[in-house]
């Protein structure tokens, strides 16, 4: 997928974007610099850099009219494709395990095979009920235990004698997780706050899944606005505004608020991307580069 | 050699899973590892690309003044009896049973009349022996059907009701929402009939249905604690995501609030929405050929994407539903209607002429 897929699609690098600023440009993106050939038809690279992904909370957003889910397949198998022995932790609201692991085989990684190896864990969180069938009140055990799960396993993984090097945690549904928590934001928030502290103290990665639309009005968008603050890079997919079309699926706004421009001064960054989601990958390209 | 080479080619285990499926009516494999039941429409199947893939929940929005759901519902649910699946229904009436009386009954066409007279003289005949029950539901008038669709979607007269044999039978349960106290009752109802049809290695021996009308509708009783519906959704899914099920939800978007709306969207596999059209809207009937014998449109707002990550891109989201010869439902893409208006009564012809389920290329 690396140098020879993208040798074979383009060719003399001169840019048809407009601006020369595109050209061979590189966008750090979780700790995965998006490399973006100038000619090539919409191809993005990506190589990780293990300096670049420790600590960062990337939020993904979606509608119902355009999934998101096929960003955090795509960072799940650059993270678990490499040969370096970075562990994904997946915490699994939306689907089962069997609908990740086809899709995943597609993308040419084996899940069953790599979670014997150590290198994935997945916990099925989607009977997670935080109701209290007995008293009827809320408890807080649910996000509790399933947070003391995955610091846990982080802690194992990051432990001195094991050397591993980088921790992803995926979340795949953050509005589900709400649903679990039978709509207390706060429960869900602080459960994402420890979650963070988790960023700093081990050096994880945390990618979180949610759905923007929900929270349209503006009585209820505490989570996502919380959710906002929090993530350091916020990827949002969105149908195109002209309509469904068979060759762009859609299209991917990414803020980066970390990046940092030619001067060394930490910038906020936005860039504009459309897509096309294949079995095999994904196709990003610049809008209108596509004929 | 050459067949020897044939056999063991990609080719074969296809047409061994589909020999398999060819036992079991109304079942048909999908492409990622899926299996489709029939909605009861045979439009909207070929739209979904097959129907409605097994373990996936169906979301409906109901036009909140028009009863266009109920026409999906009951073609869904006579198709599931058609069948002889397992069915559950539930809706907020006193008397759910009543509704199993108002579904439509398969459609007989004249030659298959003669040719189940045939059957039943000759006995012998190759095809009928192990279908013999189900040979109601053979549909003929669609050109290009295959023969695996035949046994596979009906079509409905909507004027003729059901047999009562059909629906008296035991597979059919039925609940009331207003009789359970709570929604857990419901759900511990819900997961007792899916244990009828667990998902295992062995394949799909048996499908089940499930169809809950107007749930969230301020008639059922539990109108008014909405994380208890998302979360019952919730584990809806999980519980039919994990057994040889459908479930179909009809529900009000406009009587609920927009974020609970927007988190059943989310919540559903596939999303279809229905709505009624106004009798005599002038501007429309100008736009649209065939504007008088629409009943509703129908939206196709997602198509389940299960064990996929791409997501199914139609050529059209937006179809009419219409009656054909008053009886049977087809859904059509619309066709504008030309601005010209000699031209006009050509293509008009040409439309109500051809009368197919599908918008001929031409039909612009």
């Amino acid at each position: 997928m690396s140098k020879g897929k993208a040798g074979c699609l383009e060719g003399p690098c001169k840019s048809r974007l407009g601006g020369a600023l595109f050209v061979g440009t590189e966008v750090v993106t979780c700790g995965m610099r998006l490399r973006v050939p100038g000619s090539a038809p919409g191809w993005i690279e990506d190589e990780t850099r293990v300096s670049d992904c420790a600590g960062r909370v990337v939020l993904i957003q979606d509608c119902v009219e355009t999934s998101g889910a096929f960003l955090l397949h795509h960072l799940m198998k650059r993270t678990l494709s490499r040969e370096s022995s970075e562990i994904v932790v997946f915490v699994a609201f939306a689907h089962p395990f069997y609908h990740y692991d086809r899709i995943l085989k597609k993308l040419g990684c084996n899940l069953v095979t790599l979670s014997q190896k150590g290198r994935f864990i997945f916990f099925d969180m989607r009977k997670l009920d935080c109701l209290d069938e007995v008293g009827g009140g809320r408890t807080k055990s649910g996000l509790v235990e399933l947070f003391h799960k995955i610091h846990k396993a982080a802690e194992v993984i990051a432990s001195p004698e094991t050397k591993k090097s980088c921790i992803t945690i995926m979340i795949d549904d953050l509005s589900l997780v709400e649903v679990a928590a039978q709509g207390s934001s706060s429960y869900v928030l602080d459960f994402l706050r420890y979650c963070r502290t988790l960023t700093t103290e081990v050096g994880c990665t945390l990618i979180l899944l949610n759905h923007e639309d929900i929270y349209s009005n503006s009585e209820e968008s505490t989570l996502n606005l919380e959710l906002e603050y929090l993530a350091d890079i916020v990827m949002k997919a969105k149908p195109l505004a002209t309509g469904l079309a068979a060759d762009v699926h859609g299209q991917l706004t990414v803020l980066n608020k970390r990046s940092i421009n030619e001067h060394g001064k930490i910038k906020k960054r936005i860039q504009n991307f459309q897509f096309k989601v294949k079995e095999n990958s994904v196709d990003y390209f610049y809008s209108g580069s596509r004929t | 050699m050459a067949t020897a080479r044939s056999k063991t080619s990609s080719f074969s285990r296809n047409l061994t899973s589909t020999g398999a499926v060819s036992h079991i009516p109304g079942i048909k494999h999908g492409p990622n590892g899926t299996t489709f039941l029939s909605s009861g429409i045979p439009d909207l199947d070929k739209i979904l690309g097959g129907g409605f893939p097994l373990g996936s929940l169906v979301m409906i929005m109901e036009d909140a003044e028009a009863p266009h759901h109920l026409l999906l519902l009951r073609t869904f649910m006579s198709q599931g009896l058609v069948h002889e699946q397992p069915l559950l229904y539930a809706s907020p009436s006193r008397d759910p049973r009543a509704f199993l009386g108002t579904l439509p009954s398969p459609l007989l066409s004249k030659e298959e009349k003669t040719l189940k007279n045939e059957q039943e003289q000759e006995k012998g005949l190759r095809i009928a022996w192990q279908y013999k029950k189900y040979f109601g539901e053979n549909q003929p008038n669609l050109e290009n059907s295959r023969d695996t669709r035949r046994e596979y979607c009906s079509e409905f007269d909507l004027r003729k009701p059901m047999e009562r044999h059909l629906f008296s039978a035991k597979f059919v349960e039925c609940v009331s929402t207003l009789d359970s106290s709570s929604l857990a009752a419901f759900r511990d109802s819900c997961s007792r009939f899916l244990e009828k049809v667990p998902r295992n290695d062995v394949g799909v021996r048996c499908a089940g249905r499930i169809a809950i009308q107007s749930l969230c509708a301020p008639q059922c009783g539990y109108f008014n604690n909405e994380w208890d519906m998302v979360s019952f959704i919730r584990s809806l899914k999980n519980m039919v995501r994990s057994s040889n099920a459908v479930a179909v939800v009809t529900f009000p978007p406009s009587l609920i609030s927009l974020p609970l709306s927007k988190r059943l969207q989310h919540l559903a596999d596939t999303l279809l929405s229905v709505r009624a059209i106004p009798d005599e809207d002038k501007e429309m009937s100008k736009l649209l050929t065939g504007y008088q014998d629409m009943v509703g449109l129908l939206h196709v707002h997602k198509v389940a994407q299960i064990n996929t990550q791409v997501p199914v891109i139609l050529e059209a989201s937006t179809f009419s539903i219409k009656l054909q010869r008053r009886r049977s439902l087809v859904l059509e893409r619309l066709n504008q209607a030309p601005v010209d208006g000699s031209s006009g009564t050509s293509y008009n012809t040409s439309t109500s002429c051809s009368g197919s389920s599908k918008a001929s290329p031409l039909d612009f």
